[in-house]
Formats: structure tokens, sequence, C-alpha cells
């Protein structure tokens, strides 16, 4: 499965970039896309919470994913 | 007239435009909470802040705070401007205008779309000292 990731804020930093292209069998849902960014990128779990978003929604963990999807990563929000 | 406005916009936000946009004869209060950026955090000396946001998700996830108010308060008309870039103190980082048939509902009403923003706007801010930088609540 090809996903693209883009990040936004403390994520991007953490990426050490605006996006990332992912080519991976492992993956089936947002929860195991947590699980494999925290692997690769641990500062991610020093973060207040992280959350995904798939177009422009909010998506719980149980969210299966398709070949293709964009998912951004939104780190603690902090508007206003 | 559309009962809802939305912005996001890196030029200066004004107020007077976001009250007008709420202005209905049928209303009998409006209430406009205005958000500036503080001179200090924790003590520390603050230089300026730098927003950023996921525009297309924060313009909807906005939106919905305001239907959500236009459908609890009845409220007549609600406008969000919602600064992004570099700000410096006394900058106005977001405009909330609400209006409603009597004033209590504004004020609750505009309570309720701040706190709201705040918890799931993909917005985004750091604050630069002069001795360093953070992202505001990235961190426990």
């Amino acid at each position: 499965m090809n996903l693209r990731l883009v990040a936004y804020g403390i994520a991007r930093e953490i990426l050490g970039g605006n996006d990332l292209q992912l080519n991976t069998t492992a993956v089936k849902s947002i929860g195991d896309l947590k699980e494999e960014l925290v692997a690769k990128f641990p500062d991610f779990e020093k973060l207040t919470r992280f959350s995904m978003a798939v177009n422009e929604e909010y998506r719980d963990e149980e969210y299966l994913l398709s070949d293709g999807d964009e998912i951004v990563i939104i780190p603690p929000v902090s508007g206003g | 007239m559309c009962n809802i406005n939305i912005i996001i916009s890196d030029a200066i936000l004004d107020t007077e435009t976001c009250r007008q946009e709420v202005q209905r004869d049928g209303a009998g209060g409006q209430v406009v909470f205005v958000g500036t950026v503080r001179n200090q955090t924790k003590g520390k000396e603050v230089v300026r802040l730098e927003f950023e946001a996921y525009k297309p998700m924060a313009i909807k996830e906005m939106r919905k705070i305001a239907e959500a108010i236009l459908e609890k308060w009845d409220a007549l008309a609600v406008s969000i401007h919602h600064r992004v870039g570099s700000l410096g103190v006394g900058d106005i980082a977001v405009i909330i205008a609400v209006s409603t048939l009597h004033r209590d509902k504004a004020f609750v009403a505009c309570q309720y779309a701040i706190d709201t923003l705040k918890e799931t706007v993909p917005i985004w801010k750091k604050e630069i000292f002069v001795d360093g930088e953070v992202w505001v609540a990235a961190h426990p």
C-alpha cells in the first residue's frame, strides 16, 4: 500500500519535511500507521497526543486506509 | 445573506468588519471575542507568534462550530476570522462574532466557539522567545 503523509506544526519538524511517502504492507488502519510512525520517529511519542485526518476529517484508530490515501498528521492544536 | 462567515487570512484582521457581518435587524445583541498576542508566557518575554493552518480542514472545523451555534443557541449569524503567519505582541489572532435575539445566548455561544476552536481546529502556533521557541501545547 502506498500512503502519503503530510505534516504540520511540530509534526513537520519531527518528520524533517512537509511530507513522507510510505510504501508498506504492515499498515492497515490509522492505529497501525500511528504505531509505525512512532517506531520510525520516536519523538511522536513525546507529544501530548496526535491525531490523523483523511479527506479533511479526523479519523479514529479503527479507520481503514486505502492505497493512495493522503493522511495528515495533526499534532496538538493551539489556535486562537 | 449568508449566516456563517469563516476566514483564514495572513492579512491584518478587522474587528468592525467581523462585527458587521453578524449585524441582523432581528438581533438584540452581538458578542465579539478578540484574541490577541500576549507579551509573555510564564514570565518569558514573547517576541512574536507564528501561526500556521491546515487550511481546508481548519475552515471545515470552524464551520462545524458555527453551525452548532446556529443550532444550539438560535444564533442569527456567526463569523470567525483567524490570522496566520507572523504576529507581533498586541496583534489580533482571532475574532469571533455572534448575534442572537437576546444577549445571554450570544455570550455563551461566543465562549463555546473560542473554547472549541482551541480544541478541534487544526491551527498551530509557535512562540518565539528571545532565547528559543516552542510549539504551544505540543508537549505535556
